[in-house]
């Protein structure tokens, strides 16, 4: 299953401006950020820079305190005050239109497998039982988990959980995929298992927004490379050149650490 | 040891048991749970008012002896025109005290299921109170069965307040046969045994339910 390709023209998701400030401390200052249909963006940067933050306002976990989101040319805006209900409203046209693949997978321990994957479809989206589970199941095979599908989640290992996740957010449909680290907290033998289903994805036309510290990911799939810093966009660019030769000394600064971390 | 006496007396000791302590305690306790819910989500909520007020009536609850909560209701309300029989007066005497004691329990269950939980739901479309349904809640039964099989036990117990306002259950019919035999002793420890039975059945009730909730926990 890949989404239809619909008019590449209008970016999918387009955010203006965003900010927000937990408390006295501004975690974005102002993001502007473009995602087409069909395309893959990385977020780069250091730990506490705001990339999760990002990931999370993209779905709503976080209200931003500023700022549009436009989603498929509809502006949720964020600096107007709203009421509950607007708010609400704004909350879940996001969430309708995106999946999340969470660092620490965050599956369901009280359901198996099989159950963490229709959850959704299920329950929230109101699809047929018999419907949802074939589609689950075939999912499941595709990321080599058939066998897998009646047991809990604490009887796989981490790479095979964070494949259940990843299904999970597959199994919604939705327009948009976030990731946030999704490899980081895997054993590294099997974090290839796991980036070569995510550019498996990428490769159908899935429109992904991707936080990773795995430059060769970036390199090989990302459409463009973002570096956050300090809640601002430093450097935005195609992976070859943002990733090779940075114009930014922040930039480099950052990609020299991460390449040669004793130096 | 008379054991005529013992065996005419187990009947109406049964009886008490069965038809008296145990639906005033499977009512209760249902009853209870659900008020507990209420009360655990209320000291949770944002609205401020609403937290104090969970927080004053728990307070207020845990505070107060359970006998004198069942006479102001039994004895005090009528002055005020408000008469209830014995069992409703008991059934609600009981179960304002699970529901303060076991909103303590719920809170602190709901509390300790990890935040990626609710935001995991909310990510698969989720809203919150189906978050809490579907999610949260299983998980925080699995950590809320002991303690609160605790305070099913105290309620089991308890009930036997519950005599005080005339409500025929085992220690009621106890007092009453042996206000007749003569034969304290004998009938309160026969008593006694009946209630330790049903809370040794509980007890192992409660293994059973634990063992099954566990059966999505790794063990070391
Ligand atoms: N809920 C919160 N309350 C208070 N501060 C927060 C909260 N969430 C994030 N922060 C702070 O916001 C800043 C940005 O956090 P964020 O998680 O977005 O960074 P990140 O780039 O994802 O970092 P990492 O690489 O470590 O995951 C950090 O300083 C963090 O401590
Ligand atoms: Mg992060």
């Amino acid at each position: 299953m890949s989404p239809t390709p619909e008019s590449a023209s209008a970016p999918l998701l387009r955010t203006t401006g965003l900010r927000k400030s937990f408390g006295s401390l501004e975690v974005l200052k102002g993001i502007d950020l473009a995602v087409p249909r069909g395309r893959v963006l990385v977020l780069i940067g250091p730990s506490g820079s705001g990339k999760t933050t990002v990931l999370r306002s993209l779905n709503a976990l976080e209200v931003p305190d500023a700022g549009v989101i436009e989603l498929e040319g509809e502006a949720l805006d964020f600096a107007a005050p709203a009421s509950k209900k607007e708010r609400q409203r704004q909350r879940e046209t996001l969430r309708d239109a995106s999946g999340m693949v969470f660092q620490h997978y965050n599956l369901f321990p009280h359901r198996t497998v099989l159950q963490n994957v229709t959850e959704g479809p299920i329950v929230v989206q109101g699809r047929p039982r018999a419907e949802a589970e074939a589609e689950a199941t075939s999912l499941l095979e595709r990321v080599g988990l058939g066998d897998k599908r009646d047991v809990y989640p604490f009887q796989l290992s981490g790479g095979q959980q964070q494949r259940v996740g990843i299904v999970r957010a597959l199994a919604l449909k939705p327009k948009l995929l976030l990731f946030d680290e999704p490899t980081s907290a895997l054993d590294p033998e099997i974090v290839g298992d796991v980036l070569t289903i995510m550019k498996q994805l990428a490769e159908e036309g899935w429109t992904m927004v991707v936080v990773t510290h795995e430059l060769g990911f970036a390199r090989e799939v990302a459409d463009e490379v973002l570096f956050l810093d300090g809640g601002v966009i430093v450097e935005r660019g195609a992976p070859q050149q943002l990733l090779r030769d940075p114009r930014q000394p922040r930039t480099r600064a950052f990609l020299d650490r991460l390449l040669r971390p004793l130096d | 040891m008379d054991w005529n006496l013992v065996i005419s007396s187990l009947g109406p000791l049964w009886g008490g048991a069965l038809l008296g302590t145990i639906p005033l305690s499977l009512a209760s306790f249902a009853l209870g749970l659900v008020l507990a819910l209420l009360l655990a989500l209320a000291r949770m909520s944002s609205i401020v008012p609403l937290a104090a007020l969970a927080r004053l009536i728990i307070s207020i609850v845990r505070g107060t002896p359970m006998l004198v909560q069942l006479f102001v209701i039994f004895y005090g309300l009528p002055s005020i025109g408000v008469v209830l029989p014995p069992w409703p007066s008991a059934i609600i005497a009981l179960s304002i005290n699970v529901g303060g004691y076991a909103a303590e329990v719920i809170r602190a269950a709901i509390l300790s299921v990890p935040a990626g939980q609710w935001e995991a739901g909310y990510t698969v479309g989720m809203s919150r109170v189906t978050t809490l349904r579907r999610v949260i809640l299983p998980q925080a039964a699995r950590v809320s069965v002991p303690p609160l099989s605790n305070t099913f036990i105290s309620l089991v117990k308890d009930t036997s307040l519950a005599a005080t306002i005339l409500v025929t259950e085992l220690f009621r019919e106890a007092q009453r046969i042996a206000a007749f035999s003569n034969e304290f002793m004998l009938i309160y420890i026969e008593a006694a045994a009946i209630y330790w039975i049903i809370c040794l059945v509980l007890s192992t009730a409660q293994g059973r339910i634990e063992k099954r909730l566990d059966r999505y926990v790794a063990h070391a």
